[in-house]
């Protein structure tokens, strides 16, 4: 593999940033609810200075991610827009698994796997957020029933869990595509890769679409 | 109590009236949850509010304030008529075959011997008629019109159903049911025990309440038996001692009366007391009250007590009123008569009638000294409080020495409980602070007045400078010196004329009957002569053992008279001497003497055959359902309306209220019409308080917190007040801004046809101490007292009530 | 929290060790409150206070003798009021002494995520130990009867003990021991069952057809149980439940999500590590670089031509 002299800028600086203080926060968040969720894993606590520290960060680290996560849907909203093409490319998911990418039809800036991680978090994390409050006991402890608390802290459960197995899928497909990690560190991928991975997203590039100073020589 | 704590688990009907022994005396209520659990016992609650008693009820029925009267005499009237009483302890231990004078009447309320302008009685009349020998003619066939029982017939005749419910508000079923509940108890082996309390008590007419009650036990034969009984349930812990040591501005210690200015002579004071014999052969037991006068006056003045000098009787105060009673007292400071006043253990300005009246007198003292272990209302009367007690301190002028004083735990000592049991107590802790005893500040007091009078004189200082104070540290006498002085000393060496035991000089009685009239005896109180013996402090017994389980357990403490735990016992067997429940017997004869599980109210060798009668305080030796001389308004009580009631009276519209009672006119001029209070109050008190002590408890504190009145739905909605909201109860007298707790427990009466609403005023809040201010029940209630005792009037009051918001602090 | 160790422990929260119950031979016990007898004198409630030195604040009259107005980290044990009108017109004055029920199966310990932070004892009574508690509020949802109370000043979560450290000297709760009319008492659970039936005997012949004991199956029967008048409907007595249970909401959570959510974490994570395996990374080869160069390459002729 031949290293390209010129490179495509995927994501800003901006984009990076929020991305990883995103992750931070989930990170964090999956631990301490994780500590919380199953005996197995309390321990986990110890991570946060204890049973007390994780319960009592916990909320407000929410509060972070939520706040974080908006700024990469305003970030983002655009290139997620479902389209008909993604429901194609679902239907040719199973070349994609096999690294037969070629037998997918050619995607925009994001796939339709992409799109789902994106918006399955747009959904998950308000929800994780409102339930959040509901069973924040310091604060709201005395301001809903009980029954809505209990309500709340089950389907704060399965969202945490739903969220938990979507970020898997996203970090393994970071891992799994090759360079993509690069894209959301250093911020580019070398035009082979989008040719590989965002054929039509490659081609508006190429069109001037997204503008000049995207396409730049390789630092 | 004329029976024990314990002995009410022996009762089958429990009747809880004037009173809430549920909510006052929690811990004694123990045996009625007993009596109800292990003899099967029924509790019959009448009262004007649902109280916490009757949330254990079996039987539940309301009552206007002020109508127990009526309600009773209906019950008598039941009784009379369904013949439901126990016919042989009504004929043989009751005065109900003795013939009243044909100059006794009673006519449209009133009886013979009215004096309008006096408003008191002319007693004579209110006798029996006497055959030549001076003894009470009887008839045992009930036939004589003149003879009480039918008299007593005659008169309750009127209190039929309806006429009870008319007056009282019960509806008639209920009233019906719980005189059948009553009657069940007049087979002779069935017991009814009455718990009463300041129910009966705060009214203008409370000590014929209480009558009321004691004459329907003794048509059911419930007096002087295992379970029955006439049981007042003391609300203080040592008010029962108070009484018994006479601290009450009529009487000497052992319910001896002071004399009055009428009886300057010591020979004429002794002939009004020492009671003949009214029926042949009979005890008259206050025969013996010079012996008991005697020894008192030896202890009281030591040698200086002569034969020659009467005893000292001289010496003794004369009273030229029948008493000065607190709202007399405080009359008195209001009209600038009293100028000085030693409030010791009390807190007036919380607990006395017309708090206005209260203050108002108290800024006109010259000087006020308080003596309490807590910071009282009393003691700061003077400063501003705010709306909770507006003062101007500027013009008060009255001086204050606030006295603070050891509490009951921090002194060795005795109380007497409702029981009449003398229960020791030992220290447990230093009083805080700079405390000092009550003893300690009242020796001081007593040697500096005595050290004036020795040096300055006076216009009589002999009975100051002669009383003796002979303690082994005269600044502060130890209690066990002064529990012994009230027991008695032999002060000569004495012989037994029947055993001719000899007691020596010097030692320690070992009851009232070794008590002589010849001044070889001493004896400070003489219904306490045993409770301190050479044997030791009796008192101080801790021996639980209840030889037949059945509620008396002799070897604990030491109850007076004479250790006896049921008063009267010797009526709990049938004239031959026999048990009337076998089941629960108290004592018996045994062909010899009496023996049992208590000590006999009788003479111990005495054979029943000789018929002496069993009430041997009394001269005729029964239980009296026609009361003779003894009572103000009447021998037999009457249904009076309160002094401010909504309701003329319907037996007798010209006789509304007690004839007899004490009305001062500035307090007249106090009271309220029912067209400007409409509604009827009544004061009470909670569990979680004890009257204005505990408000400075932090727990107690917390468990009431604020001043409140109860209301009834019906009220609270026709008034726009909600629950927990704030109201405003008006009397002529003055006003409480509170809360309002509206509750179910209070319900409209329909008395006369027109619904009568009753309000409840819970009486805890003042302040000072650590729960949230309060006006004050006492800011309501008129001042007037129970035409014998002057008990105020606080059980049957009139207010208006309107929803207002929270008081600004000033 | 009482002076126990962990051999008298049957359960523990958050815990998924078997507890050693070594004492298990040991007496279950139980406080049976006979409401009928119970007078709201709240001498329990003071003794509470005095014996666990707590003291709640000086609140306000709130329209009800009710006091404290609700239970509270310093309020374990509370007398309720309820004032009833029965069938016949006739008013009741309901009186309940409020407290933890100790379940035999308690949800506040099956919510709880924190290791031995609520234990059960041998003798049924089931305590939180407070310095394991994390003040997350699980206990108040898994409760069923609204009992724990989370402290607004150290987080953390109280509620009565059956005086844990008073019974295991030999001592009986310290309401028990000042109730004066004896409606709180203590003992085995079978003495005070059968204590119960005699009592419902007298009051069913005082006219209370339907007394009976409040001993709830559905949490397994509780080591606090009631004697009432109108065991069919425990509702009245300022909302004793009916028919408690731990919530199916709670149980779910607890229950089937809790090893669901983890096995499908496992799976996912794990599915990512076989995909890896079978299939690799999805590597941009050289032909896609020079495709990709092309079509940049084609655009700036495009554009400069």
């Amino acid at each position: 593999m031949s290293a390209s002299k010129t490179v495509i800028t995927r994501y800003t600086t901006l984009n990076r940033v929020n991305h990883w203080i995103n992750a931070i926060c989930f990170v964090v968040m999956v631990l301490s609810g994780l500590s919380m969720f199953h005996p197995m894993l309390f321990f986990l606590s110890g991570l946060f200075g204890g049973g007390q520290w994780t319960r009592a960060m916990h909320p407000w680290v929410g509060i972070a991610l939520l706040i974080s996560y908006s700024g990469l849907v305003v970030q983002f909203w655009r290139e997620n827009i479902w389209r008909k093409e993604d429901f194609a490319w679902l239907k040719a998911a199973q070349f994609v698994m096999v690294n037969e990418e070629e037998h997918a039809p050619p995607v925009g800036c994001n796939n339709a796997g992409q799109k789902l991680v994106f918006w399955s978090m747009t959904l998950l994390i308000p929800v994780l957020f409102l339930t959040g409050l509901v069973i924040w006991e310091v604060y709201f402890g005395e301001s809903t029933p009980i029954p809505v608390q209990r309500a709340a802290v089950l389907i704060h459960s399965f969202a945490a869990i739903a969220a938990i197995i979507v970020w898997i899928v996203h970090v393994y497909a970071a891992i799994w595509v090759r360079d993509s990690m690069r894209a959301m560190t250093q911020g580019y991928v070398t035009p082979g890769w989008a040719w590989r991975h965002h054929r039509k997203w490659l081609e508006e590039l190429a069109s001037g679409q997204h503008g000049k100073n995207i396409i730049r020589k390789r630092p | 109590m004329t029976n024990t704590w314990q002995d009410i688990k022996n009762a089958n009907v429990v009747i809880v009236m004037g009173g809430n022994a549920a909510e006052a005396h929690p811990c004694g209520f123990k045996w009625v949850i007993e009596a109800k659990i292990e003899n099967g016992a029924k509790l019959v609650v009448v009262d004007p509010r649902f109280t916490r008693t009757a949330s254990v009820a079996d039987y539940y029925a309301p009552i206007r304030p002020g109508t127990d009267i009526a309600f009773l005499s209906g019950v008598m009237r039941y009784l009379l008529e369904k013949d439901a009483i126990q016919h042989e302890y009504v004929r043989a231990y009751t005065n109900a075959s003795l013939i009243v004078k044909d100059g006794f009447t009673f006519t449209d309320g009133l009886f013979s011997g009215y004096n309008e302008d006096t408003q008191t009685y002319d007693r004579s009349s209110w006798d029996y008629e006497l055959d030549k020998d001076g003894f009470a003619k009887a008839d045992d066939t009930w036939q004589d019109p003149r003879c009480v029982i039918n008299l007593l017939k005659q008169h309750v005749s009127r209190y039929t159903p309806e006429m009870v419910s008319r007056i009282c508000g019960t509806p008639q079923d209920k009233f019906l049911h719980v005189c059948e509940l009553i009657a069940s108890t007049a087979a002779p082996d069935k017991a009814m025990t009455s718990l009463f309390a300041l129910g009966w008590t705060q009214h203008s007419v409370g000590a014929q309440n209480i009558r009321s009650m004691a004459m329907v036990q003794l048509l059911l034969g419930n007096i002087g038996v295992a379970g029955g009984g006439m049981n007042a349930l003391r609300g203080h812990s040592n008010i029962q001692g108070l009484t018994d040591v006479g601290l009450l501005s009529n009487q000497m210690p052992g319910y001896m009366n002071l004399p009055t200015d009428k009886e300057t002579d010591f020979d004429v004071y002794m002939s009004t007391r020492q009671f003949k014999p009214l029926r042949p052969g009979q005890i008259s037991y206050y025969q013996n009250t010079r012996k008991l006068f005697v020894s008192f006056m030896k202890a009281l003045y030591g040698d200086a007590a002569t034969q020659e000098s009467n005893w000292a009787y001289d010496w003794l105060p004369k009273l030229d009123i029948p008493l000065y009673d607190i709202i007399k007292a405080f009359e008195m400071m209001n009209n600038g008569q009293m100028t000085g006043y030693i409030c010791q253990g009390f807190n007036p300005l919380q607990a006395f009638p017309d708090r206005g009246k209260i203050r108002r007198g108290l800024s006109k003292l010259k000087f006020l000294v308080t003596m309490d272990p807590l910071d009282t209302e009393t003691s700061r009367f003077w400063q501003d409080f705010g709306p909770q007690n507006p003062a101007n301190s500027a013009e008060i002028q009255t001086e204050v020495f606030q006295l603070p004083v050891t509490c009951f735990a921090e002194e060795n000592g005795s109380l007497v409980n409702s029981a009449r049991w003398l229960q020791w107590h030992w220290k447990a802790a230093d009083g805080p602070g700079k405390s000092m005893s009550d003893i300690w500040i009242m020796s001081g007091i007593f040697h500096r007045l005595r050290e004036l009078y020795r040096k300055e004189g006076g216009a009589f200082p002999d009975p100051l400078l002669n009383l003796t104070w002979k303690y082994t540290d005269p600044i502060s006498p130890d209690p066990e010196e002064l529990a012994k002085e009230m027991n008695g000393r032999a002060l000569a060496d004495l012989t037994d004329p029947a055993s001719g035991a000899v007691t020596k000089a010097g030692t320690l009685l070992d009851g009232f009957g070794q008590l002589r009239d010849d001044g070889t005896t001493s004896s400070g109180c003489w219904i306490f002569s045993g409770c301190f013996t050479e044997k030791g402090n009796q008192m101080a017994r801790r021996d639980a053992t209840d030889p037949r389980e059945q509620g008396i357990a002799p070897n604990w403490a030491w109850a007076w008279p004479a250790n006896r735990r049921i008063l009267y016992n010797r009526a709990s067997a049938d004239p031959s001497g026999k048990p009337w429940n076998p089941a629960k017997p108290v004592i018996s004869w045994n062909g010899t003497r009496w023996v049992g599980i208590d000590v006999p109210d009788y003479t111990p060798t005495l054979d029943p055959s000789k018929g002496v009668s069993p009430f041997i305080m009394n001269d005729e030796g029964l239980g009296r359902l026609f009361a003779r001389k003894l009572m103000a308004e009447g021998p037999f009580p009457e249904h009076y309306e309160p002094l401010e009631s909504p309701v003329e009276n319907l037996l007798h519209p010209k006789v509304k209220n007690n004839p007899a009672a004490r009305v001062f006119p500035g307090d007249r001029a106090a009271f309220g019409s029912p067209d400007k209070f409409p509604y009827v109050a009544t004061t009470y008190r909670l569990t979680e308080h004890f009257h204005y002590w505990t408000k400075h408890g932090l727990m107690n504190a917390i468990l009431q917190p604020e001043e409140f009145i109860e209301i009834g739905e019906v009220l609270a909605k026709e008034k726009g007040i909600e629950q927990g909201g704030w109201v405003k109860v008006t009397s002529k007298r003055g006003v409480v801004v509170c809360k309002a707790y509206v509750t179910k427990r209070i319900k409209p009466l329909s008395v006369d046809g027109k619904p009568t609403h009753v309000i409840g005023v819970p009486i805890h809040w003042g302040f000072t101490g650590q729960a949230r201010k309060g006006y004050g029940a006492n800011t309501l209630t008129p001042s007037v007292g129970d035409a014998n005792t002057q008990t105020p009037e606080f059980k049957a009051f009139l207010v208006n009530v309107e929803k207002t918001s929270a008081p600004v602090a000033a | 929290m009482s002076d126990l160790q962990s051999q008298d422990y049957v359960r523990r929260s958050a815990s998924t060790m078997t507890p050693p119950s070594a004492r298990s031979h040991e007496e279950q016990v139980a406080k049976l409150i006979d409401v009928s007898r119970c007078i709201g004198c709240k001498a329990c409630q003071t003794a509470c206070m005095e014996w666990n030195d707590l003291r709640p604040e000086i609140g306000h009259f709130e329209g009800t003798y009710q006091n404290p107005a609700d239970l509270g980290p310093s309020v374990w044990t509370l007398m309720k009021f309820a004032e009833y009108e029965n069938e016949q017109g006739n008013l009741e004055w309901l009186i309940r002494k409020d407290g933890c029920m100790h379940c035999e199966d308690p949800g506040c310990l099956k919510a709880c995520p924190a290791p031995g932070a609520i234990v059960q004892y041998a003798n049924g009574i089931v305590d939180f130990i407070s310095d394991k508690c994390i003040g997350c509020g699980y206990c108040v949802k898994g409760c069923p009867f609204d009992i724990p109370r989370i402290s607004k000043t150290d987080h953390k979560s109280y509620k009565c003990t059956l005086c844990s450290d008073r019974v295991t000297v030999g001592l009986e709760p310290a309401c028990v021991k000042a109730c004066p009319t004896g409606a709180i008492m203590f003992g085995s659970k079978a003495d005070m069952t059968h204590q119960a039936e005699e009592r419902i005997i007298d009051l069913k012949s005082r006219g209370f057809e339907k007394a009976g004991l409040y001993d709830p199956a559905e949490v397994g029967g509780t080591h606090v149980m009631y004697v009432l008048h109108h065991a069919d409907k425990p509702s009245l007595y300022s909302g004793l439940p009916d028919k408690p249970q731990i919530s199916p909401m709670v149980t779910v959570w607890k229950g089937i999500v809790k090893p669901l959510a983890m096995v499908g974490v496992a799976m996912a994570a794990l599915a990512g590590l076989f995909h890896w395996v079978a299939e690799g990374p999805n590597e941009v080869t050289e032909a896609d670089e020079a495709e990709g160069e092309r079509v940049l390459r084609e655009s700036e002729t495009e554009k400069s031509s």
